[in-house]
């Protein structure tokens, strides 16, 4: 009851407070647009141990923030192996693999707008089917270990890669063209001086939702059969013996590493495309 | 109009290199049966073998295709449409999941939105996490969710449609925030001289000038339900559903059976994409937004 009550008294004054800071003068700092969602965390998790501990939820149902904390305590070098065997070998490869291909794809068939033409729609319709059922026949193909989940991350971000890569190349502005074509620059020279920095926007646009979609396609094609380490097997071997603080200890390191991921391509961005005016102000 | 001889040869392209691919991959299996009846063949009667075999690495298209019509149109014009072995059936299965997730996900991202953007308490705390929450792998929280609600007695369509719903809900959260902090200051002052209630200006003017984001994200929020509803299928034992079909076949090396599983999601997809296209452009004519 105890736990009831004092979860819900902090929901009211978290809640509270960050009306209070909504309303202040100085909402707009940097200090308070982190504080807010911050607050906000901080009271889900208590919320979250407050109700599963009043209500005395059975760990296989939910377990309570501190124990999914304890767990990945104690467990650290596993989910180290599995972060290494999903993210570093499987997602991390496949997405390098799969960003160049697509890049070096529209860049070949930049030369010929009629291709362009067609490979847009058809890269569009591909972009939105369910690529993720390819994961079994790509397991089939490249056996149990992390190659099959790379080759099943490089069919995910393929697609959104070569679509982003090839609206930006179209980018660039017909007078900043003509511009490089009074200085008789030659095709290769307009592509790296002016095209290609002009479709990075675009670029870290494709670079950014394939993030995302890496960690997905890495974990879930270990779903279809996987050596005995990895996220993805991880999850489907502990839930099926409701650990399921090991589970929550996964997805938080999941959590971690995709918006780590994600960041970490942001950051990146800024720092190549500071000129654009989405960067700026 | 102008972009369909380019499209043409795009897929011709594909077609052909598909081809290709299966006569490469399935080669080694033939040459060995042929080796091991001790038979010389000729480059034809590979290719031909390569494309029919009963278990191809990769099958050729029109295996694929001939699978597809086997398990739907064949199995209608039996009138067995709804058998365990018609791809219908188990089309219908992921699709009433993948619809029941659509509309509880989009319905309360719309709730969601509405709240964030009429009260900046909520906008500060919430909407931070809604756009953290797209570059996190929700899908690895399926087979969890899946089995805690077998556990508790929910069995059936509604795990698989909470996993769609919790796959769509943040694309329409994120895009109809947009939508509805779309209309510019100037437009808002219009209705503020008119001395319209908040109410009004969210009937007038917010909602009208969000429908072209709803209909984007919604086409998202579509694509990302119907691979929750064919991954949710995944840890339930593989029974029913387009992910069961996925599952089993890879089990028991059906390579035709998967690709045509493969390509009945895609087709289901890109029907239900469409038809929010066809709705998306009735719509925005009706309403003059059309381009």
């Amino acid at each position: 009851m105890i736990w009831l009550v004092g979860a819900l008294l902090f929901w009211a004054a978290a809640w509270m407070l960050n009306v209070w800071i909504a309303r202040q003068p100085w909402r707009q700092s940097m200090a308070a647009r982190l504080a807010v969602p911050a607050i906000f965390g901080l009271t889900v998790l208590v919320v979250w141990e407050g109700l599963v501990r009043g209500l005395s939820v059975p760990g296989v149902i939910l377990p309570p923030p501190t124990a999914i904390g304890a767990r990945i305590a104690a467990s650290v070098p596993i989910l180290w192996t599995d972060f290494v065997q999903t993210f570093l070998k499987g997602a991390l490869t496949g997405y390098v693999i799969g960003c160049a291909a697509g890049v070096a794809t529209a860049i070949a068939v930049d030369r010929s707008p009629f291709l362009q033409r067609g490979l847009l729609p058809v890269g569009n319709f591909v972009a939105a089917l369910p690529i993720i059922g390819t994961a079994p026949i790509l397991v089939m193909w490249f056996g149990f270990d992390w190659q099959s989940k790379a080759a099943v991350v490089v069919a995910m971000v393929f697609f959104p890669m070569l679509v982003n890569t090839v609206q930006g190349l179209a980018a660039a502005g017909a007078m900043q063209k003509d511009l490089m074509k009074t200085y008789s620059a030659s095709y290769v020279q307009t592509l790296m001086k002016l095209r290609l920095p002009a479709a990075m926007p675009f670029i870290f646009n494709g670079l950014k939702i394939s993030t995302t979609l890496a960690l997905i396609g890495a974990i879930v094609a270990e779903f279809f059969g996987s050596p005995i380490k990895g996220m993805g097997f991880r999850i489907s071997t502990e839930v099926g013996r409701l650990a399921l603080d090991m589970v929550w200890a996964e997805i938080a390191v999941a959590a971690l590493a995709g918006s780590a991921f994600y960041g970490l391509v942001a950051v990146i961005e800024r720092g190549v495309t500071f000129w654009h005016p989405s960067q700026r102000g | 109009m102008r972009s369909v001889l380019p499209i043409l040869t795009v897929v011709m392209v594909i077609v052909a290199l598909w081809y290709a691919g299966a006569v490469a991959m399935n080669k080694r299996w033939t040459l060995d049966q042929a080796a091991r009846a001790d038979q010389e063949l000729t480059v034809a009667e590979i290719v031909a073998d390569t494309l029919q075999q009963e278990r191809p690495k990769l099958p050729a298209p029109h295996q694929v295709g001939a699978e597809l019509w086997k398990t739907t149109g064949a199995m209608v014009l039996k009138g067995r449409a709804f058998s365990k072995r018609s791809l219908i059936y188990h089309g219908w299965i992921t699709l009433s999941a993948t619809l029941m997730g659509f509309a509880i996900g989009a319905g309360l991202g719309i709730l969601l939105a509405v709240g964030i953007v009429h009260n900046r308490a909520m906008d500060m705390s919430v909407m931070p996490w809604a756009i953290a929450s797209q570059t996190i792998p929700i899908l690895a929280i399926a087979p969890m969710i899946i089995v805690v609600l077998n556990s508790v007695g929910v069995t059936g369509l509604l795990p698989k449609a909470v996993i769609s719903a919790y796959l769509s809900f943040f694309p329409v959260v994120v895009g109809m925030v947009k939508g509805l902090r779309s209309p510019d200051a100037m437009q808002l002052d219009l209705l503020k001289t008119y001395s319209a209630s908040p109410g009004q200006t969210f009937r007038k003017l917010r909602w009208p000038s969000a429908t072209p984001y709803l209909f984007t994200s919604l086409k998202i929020a579509m694509a990302a339900s119907l691979v929750g509803a064919i991954v949710g299928e995944l840890p339930t034992g593989a029974v029913r559903g387009l992910g069961a079909r996925l599952l089993a076949g890879s089990y028991y090396g059906q390579t035709v059976q998967i690709w045509s599983a493969l390509f009945g999601a895609a087709i289901l997809a890109a029907l239900l994409v469409g038809l929010i296209g066809i709705a998306q452009r009735l719509t925005l004519k009706r309403m003059g937004l059309a381009r």
